[in-house]
């Protein structure tokens, strides 16, 4: 009833009117080679509420992953970067929300398929690594059948047969003594040993594409370490694509390749990570990058942080939903609707793939932060 | 309903009060920093501008067995064996992973755990020693800032009666000014004056943390302890956080102990910086020089775990690989706590003597950060202390750290964030 209601306004019902910015054109031109392996396009996700009008977590998202690329997806709580992965691996509940758009992995929208189909291809083509390992593991099944399982329902081997196969994840992921450690159950592990179980099931048949969401976020930073060098030399060795889903920049800094920063379920900026990080062009991303304390950076500088938090965000309908925390805003960022522009004009780097903004009134090159 | 409150509270806690508000007048009187006043038992040959004195902190927790005889079948050695003064006016931050004993020795400093032995000289009393109604009034200069602001404050009380029922227990609730008192604390905290009827689920998570702040100010602590004051935060509320909490510092001349596992947080809001590991402290400093200069292979390596915001950076960062995790504080191991996940461990000596934390003045090191120690923030600060019997050694090269075997997933790995052939990074434009 209500969503009937509430789409029109919402959702752009032209597609050419953002068509530059939702099909990235590098990215098209090369797909004669190597298109991309998942390309989302216009992936909207509404969450019905009662007595209230739809909520809506992720607007119109898209962006493509190639083989072998690290894709990251960076925002705040709230921003809609879960919802997103959840969206993709079909694991929202089927009740009471909304998904539209799509989403084609090799050729194939996954949106499509029937829950038999998707479940044949999750675990297998597509795996995904949760941020809370012990809440992803079952806490009364030992880690070794946990493991074995997916090759069993995905190869179709026996668990006998699987056993070893087993073993050998848990060791290539770096846990010691793998053949105790198949028969010990979640709870005995150590956080980090959990997360490395949990990348051993989710790389148990090779998938194509990985998503990551916060899976070092619960973790400590020597831990952390640890399982970002063995994302990294994964996507390296097997030609994995990643889908990083995180908060955390510096994480994105070192592991992504490209960037797509979320704000209230929009994605308002993309960039190759060096270009985002040297001249970070929305309001937002600038302000992220100036309200992190760095290691690094010399010390007694006042941070500046984003002023207000999520709560005062506005509705995308005819404004931009940062605009009550824009340290820049300008008269037209409360009256229109960004668009996600490609910016043709500025390639990134030599070869780089050109960036997109979603801003009125961005951050000049020379203007940053810091 | 606040004066209601007030009056029932007046009695007792009336002269008490008035004589801490002597006391505060007394404190201004002396214009900057109240610090000059000789405290600690022996003054133990310092400049006396100790707030809090640790010597020899231990904190065990028994593990019981059994329902009926209850038991003790060991301990958890949470805390074991820690001495640190902390300057008065200055922050101290404590780093450490989880489980390394960090919370258990903020709470522990302010008796919210039972300690096992050492003593805590706060301003010149032995908390440790304190009981009953003498430990309650003391806690009015010891507070603290939980790490979850919604499961540290009721659900079902307003900002308001939040704010007075610590003020009152303190007796600081008398008269009308208890009124501004309240409004000067939100508008210190930078919340509306309108937020004191409100619910602490009315606010988001920076706000919520606000309003621990202000509960924690609300009765003039001295010392703040602030458990993983904005690790629960969103990055961009962070800061506003911190920045806070370094306003109120100037403003009231505060003492903080900053107790977090965000090392760029903790480097950058405090003076001294202690890393814990496995209950005992590896490394003390200086926050310039302990990242100038970190001497404590736990250190280096904690310090190099850390991602930084910057693609460049992170591309030529050397990092230290650690292996495996954590030994359980039920049984620390042998030696140097530190020595199973050592990558700089010798066969001598690491395994089998524990080391002290000791002065150690690498030569070479640049010594810049020490020129200035009164501004460093007094004792202990510009010493560098570290706890490893090879340091000079590692700091001079003649150890080198073991390397990584080719394919396993063995122990210690040295290797370059930035180890990608040089056809990915390039992948993109190839």
């Amino acid at each position: 009833m209500s969503t009937a209601a509430s789409p029109p306004d919402r959702r752009h019902p032209t597609a050419p009117a953002d068509g530059p910015a939702v099909h990235d054109p590098a990215a098209a031109g090369r797909s004669d080679a190597t298109g991309p392996l998942l390309s989302v396009r216009n992936l909207t996700v509404r969450f019905r509420r009662q007595g209230e009008e739809d909520f809506v977590a992720v607007d119109d998202v898209s962006f493509d992953v190639r083989a072998g690329q690290t894709v990251g997806l960076v925002g705040e709580s709230g921003c809609g970067k879960s919802v997103t992965s959840l969206a993709i691996m079909g694991l929202l509940p089927k009740r009471g929300n909304t998904v539209t758009g799509r989403v084609d992995f090799e050729g194939i929208d996954l949106l499509s398929l029937s829950p038999r189909q998707l479940r044949d291809r999750r675990g297998r083509d597509i795996a995904m690594i949760f941020q809370d390992p012990l809440s992803s593991l079952n806490p009364v099944v030992p880690i070794g059948v946990q493991v074995s399982e997916v090759i069993e329902r995905h190869v179709g081997l026996s668990r006998a047969k699987a056993r070893p196969q087993a073993r050998e994840l848990l060791s290539k992921v770096g846990i010691p003594d793998p053949d105790r450690r198949l028969s010990e159950y979640p709870h005995q592990l150590s956080g980090g040993m959990r997360q490395r179980a949990l990348i051993a099931m989710a790389l148990a048949c090779r998938p194509r594409l990985l998503i990551a969401d916060e899976p070092t976020t619960a973790l400590d930073v020597t831990i952390q370490a640890q399982i970002l060098a063995l994302l990294k030399e994964l996507v390296q060795d097997s030609g994995t694509a990643l889908v990083m889903i995180t908060h955390d920049l510096g994480v994105v800094a070192g592991l992504c390749d490209r960037v797509n920063v979320l704000y209230g379920g929009r994605i308002v900026e993309r960039a190759d990570r060096h270009e985002l990080f040297a001249t970070p062009r929305h309001p937002y991303t600038n302000g992220l990058l100036a309200s992190i304390p760095r290691l690094d950076a010399p010390r007694g500088q006042r941070l500046s942080p984003v002023p207000g938090s999520v709560a005062d965000n506005i509705p995308w309908d005819h404004a931009c939903a940062f605009a009550p925390r824009c340290d820049r805003p300008v008269a037209a960022c409360r009256e229109v609707t960004p668009e996600l522009v490609t910016d043709e004009a500025a390639p990134s780097a030599p070869g780089g793939l050109p960036r997109a903004l979603r801003c009125h009134h961005p951050v000049e090159p020379g203007q940053e932060s810091r | 309903m606040s004066p209601a409150r007030a009056a029932g509270h007046d009695g007792h806690d009336h002269d008490r009060s008035g004589e801490r508000e002597q006391q505060r007048e007394r404190e201004h009187a002396q214009e900057h920093r109240p610090g000059r006043e000789p405290d600690g038992p022996a003054g133990e040959g310092t400049d006396g501008d100790v707030l809090v004195r640790v010597r020899g902190l231990k904190v065990h927790f028994p593990i019981k067995r059994g329902i009926v005889l209850d038991r003790t079948v060991g301990h958890v050695y949470a805390v074991d064996g820690i001495d640190m003064d902390i300057p008065r006016g200055r922050t101290y931050g404590l780093v450490g992973e989880s489980g390394c004993g960090k919370s258990t020795f903020g709470r522990a400093l302010l008796r919210l755990e039972e300690l096992t032995e050492g003593s805590v000289v706060f301003d010149g009393v032995d908390v440790a020693s304190l009981k009953g109604e003498e430990l309650r009034r003391r806690r009015q200069d010891m507070q603290m800032i939980f790490q979850d602001p919604l499961g540290s404050l009721d659900p079902r009380q307003t900002i308001e009666s939040l704010l007075l029922e610590g003020m009152s227990a303190h007796g600081l609730t008398k008269g009308q000014d208890t009124r501004t008192r309240l409004r000067e604390l939100m508008a210190a905290v930078g919340l509306p004056t309108a937020a004191l009827r409100k619910y602490p689920h009315e606010f988001s998570g920076g706000q919520r943390q606000r309003i621990g702040i202000a509960r924690a100010l609300s009765v003039n602590p001295k010392l703040i302890v602030a458990d993983e004051p904005v690790s629960a935060l969103d990055v961009s509320v962070q800061a506003q956080v911190v920045n806070l909490l370094e306003d109120l510092q100037d403003e009231l001349g505060l003492t903080y102990l900053v107790v977090a596992h965000d090392l760029a947080v903790v480097r950058h809001i405090s003076d001294v910086i202690g890393v814990m590991y496995l209950g005992s402290l590896v490394e003390e400093a200086d926050a310039d020089s302990l990242y100038e200069a970190p001497l404590h292979p736990y250190t280096r390596a904690l310090m190099s775990a850390v991602p930084v915001p910057d693609p460049e950076v992170e591309d030529v960062r050397e990092q230290i690989l650690l292996s495996g995790d954590l030994p359980s504080p039920a049984a620390p191991p042998s030696g140097c706590r530190f020595h199973t996940r050592c990558p700089w461990r010798q066969e001598t000596r690491c395994d089998d003597e524990r080391p002290e934390l000791r002065v150690v003045d690498v030569t070479g090191r640049s010594v810049a950060g020490d020129a200035d120690p009164t501004r460093r923030g007094g004792p202990g600060a510009s010493s560098h202390r570290v706890a490893c019997h090879w340091v000079e050694e590692i700091a001079a090269g003649t150890i080198t750290p073991r390397r990584r075997a080719a394919s396993d997933a063995e122990p210690e790995t040295i290797g370059r964030t930035g180890d990608n052939p040089p056809g990915r990074s390039a992948d993109s434009g190839a």
